[in-house]
């Protein structure tokens, strides 16, 4: 079997896993899967901004929370349905992104990541202060919506497929934004900016434009999280949260689409196991994880697991090269 | 006016304090090309161990130069053991390596020390000091002098000893300063290690302010980040007068500006950060950068 078609058998499988998981988990599992998904579409939006494209950013938490937030205030105060929240937020976000990322483009590599910390650091005061419409540090209550059409579904099993059906969709998109003409402008300006320029790609452009796609992604993932968890409090979104994102791109693997879903995993599972050793052991272990993954597995599980797959795929087709 | 003056000194007061942590930060950058996100955190650790020391029942002063000791170790063995296997490395590497640094120093501390909050002693009087109509706080002054010695003797260091004349060479120009027989790896260690022991000042004088705990040095290392981006990542002198020139704004605006107040403190320092990144990204003292192509 050739590396690509192995790739896509494995994929399909993973989907038909997903789609019967609902129906042997659960609730509360079920709910923690579907946490994993938003995780996963965060991650993606992240990792297009920080492994393809080389803007660090250390404040996702804030367009996670500006999404969250939009769904939640949009429901609360105009009873908008759920549905139609979710796309705004991720157009929200798109048009905040983008803005960001135009005084982002005059700020290289660290000052970027200082910038997006410091925005990490601010956000859940700015959320506190405008009160009236964000419910300060009490936050707002949402209710979990019933599933439509007469379906036979509990409300997790709903959202549980609303996310997943989201989270394909918008991982298509990105495959197929990346994988093209558009994708290897954002990987060439990620790896030599000038030369990029000389080839013709417009990098101011491209590296705004990024930043909005990517921002949306993660908007999107927080308008998810704000319907199926049914509460936004500004304290969740600390810079903790933004960490948590980067850790999730470095363990799953950077510059990789599936290697969101690994890290979305990782930092969904993780700390539950390590919290019964102590309340900071997630965190030790986010930390020791991060230092050695860069050290012996910079390209994360993705990358790991593409080298195992090549090299199986090499050895089961018969065809030996010396590489 | 009373108030003015009041809010001005107590703001130079935290301003010292954001600008020694400011320049523990520039000087790592120098030597290294490394922005240290885990500079707040190693503050904080060592703080907790002067915490340690005085309730073992060391007399303050001694404790404090027992922290500064362990500080300047705990710096040096961070340098030669977790960033110099990255040295090389794109910025992408290093940063998620001092982000984890920070994330471990942060729980290490919150696992050993707990979350709750813990007072730490002054070693000023509490009661305030009367200059004409004015008071001002003994800690405020206290802090301010105790930061001042500290970057008086950093000055004296760098400029008048040989150790101090070799950082700065191999800061300056690596390959030359190794063909002179300067040990730079050693350097760079070196130059962390007094960043550390920098930072450990800071974090024994805002603690008494702040109260103890893991999460203490979150909003001042946001200052402290502000303080060198405005007086430019380039020139330590510059750190430490756009810390103060922060702590200063910071206070007035508090006290003056209705709209802003406390809640927002932290706002107005990612504001002062991306306004002086996009009018004048190297700063008010710092060089531009300069790339070859």
């Amino acid at each position: 079997m050739s590396g690509a078609g192995l790739r896509r058998a494995v994929v399909l499988a993973a989907v038909v896993v997903a789609c019967v998981l609902p129906f042997v988990l659960s609730n509360f599992r079920l709910f923690q899967f579907t946490q994993v998904f938003i995780y996963a579409i965060a991650l993606l939006g992240l990792n297009i901004l920080t492994g393809f494209n080389g803007q660090i950013s250390l404040g996702h938490g804030a367009f996670y929370a500006v999404g969250a937030y939009t769904t939640a205030i949009m429901i609360d105060k105009w009873n908008v349905p759920y549905g139609w929240t979710i796309p705004v937020a991720g157009l929200l976000c798109l048009v905040v992104g983008f803005l960001f990322g135009i005084p982002a483009l005059r700020l290289e590599g660290l000052y970027l990541a200082l910038a997006t910390f410091a925005l990490a650091l601010a956000i859940p005061q700015i959320l506190k202060y405008f009160e009236h419409w964000t419910g300060g540090s009490q936050g707002i209550v949402l209710s979990k919506p019933r599933a439509p059409f007469g379906l036979t579904l509990n409300p997790d099993q709903w959202l549980y497929f609303v996310t997943l059906g989201v989270l394909l969709v918008l991982f298509v998109l990105a495959a197929n934004l990346l994988s093209r003409r558009t994708g290897r402008a954002i990987v060439a300006i990620r790896d030599n900016p000038i030369a990029a320029q000389a080839m013709g790609v417009n990098n101011a452009l491209y590296k705004s434009l990024t930043f909005g796609v990517s921002a949306a992604y993660t908007g999107v993932a927080g308008a998810l999280s704000a319907v199926a968890i049914a509460f936004v409090a500004p304290d969740t979104f600390n810079v903790f949260l933004s960490i948590t994102f980067l850790v999730g791109i470095v363990i799953g693997g950077l510059a990789s689409i599936s290697g969101a879903v690994f890290g979305a995993l990782f930092i969904q599972f993780v700390p539950n196991w390590a919290q019964d050793i102590s309340k900071a052991a997630p965190w030790a272990i986010y930390g020791i994880f991060l230092i050695t993954f860069m050290y012996a597995m910079p390209r994360g599980i993705a990358g790991s697991l593409r080298l195992v797959l090549g090299r199986l795929a090499r050895l089961s087709g018969g065809t030996r090269r010396v590489a | 006016m009373d108030i003015f003056v009041q809010q001005v000194v107590s703001g130079l007061a935290t301003g010292g304090i954001y600008g020694s942590l400011a320049l523990a930060l520039v000087m790592i950058y120098q030597a290294t090309d490394v922005v240290n996100y885990a500079q707040g955190e190693m503050a904080m650790f060592s703080t907790y161990l002067a915490w340690t020391l005085i309730n073992a029942g060391l007399p303050y002063w001694v404790a404090f130069a027992a922290t500064l000791a362990i500080a300047f170790v705990g710096g040096l063995a961070i340098e030669r053991v977790v960033i110099r296997p990255v040295e090389n490395a794109p910025v992408l590497t290093i940063v998620i390596v001092c982000i984890g640094l920070l994330v471990i120093l942060n729980s290490v501390a919150g696992w050993v020390y707990s979350y709750i909050q813990k007072p730490f002693p002054s070693p000023f009087p509490e009661k305030p000091i009367r200059i004409g109509n004015v008071f001002f706080g003994a800690h405020d002054l206290g802090a301010l002098g105790v930061t001042l010695v500290v970057l008086l003797s950093l000055y004296v260091f760098f400029r008048y000893t040989t150790l101090g004349l070799a950082m700065r060479a191999a800061a300056q120009n690596p390959v030359s300063s190794r063909l002179c027989g300067i040990r730079v790896g050693w350097m760079l260690a070196v130059g962390w290690g007094l960043a550390a022991l920098v930072g450990a000042v800071a974090g024994m004088m805002v603690a008494p302010v702040v109260f103890l705990d893991p999460n203490m040095m979150g909003g001042i290392l946001i200052y402290a980040f502000a303080s060198a981006t405005l007086g430019g990542f380039t020139s330590p002198g510059g750190a430490v007068l756009g810390g103060l020139i922060v702590g200063v704004i910071e206070n007035l605006v508090g006290t003056y500006v209705r709209f802003i107040g406390t809640e927002l403190k932290l706002t107005v320092a990612l504001a002062v950060i991306l306004v002086v990144l996009i009018v004048k990204p190297s700063g008010l003292f710092g060089r531009a950068a300069v790339h070859r192509v």
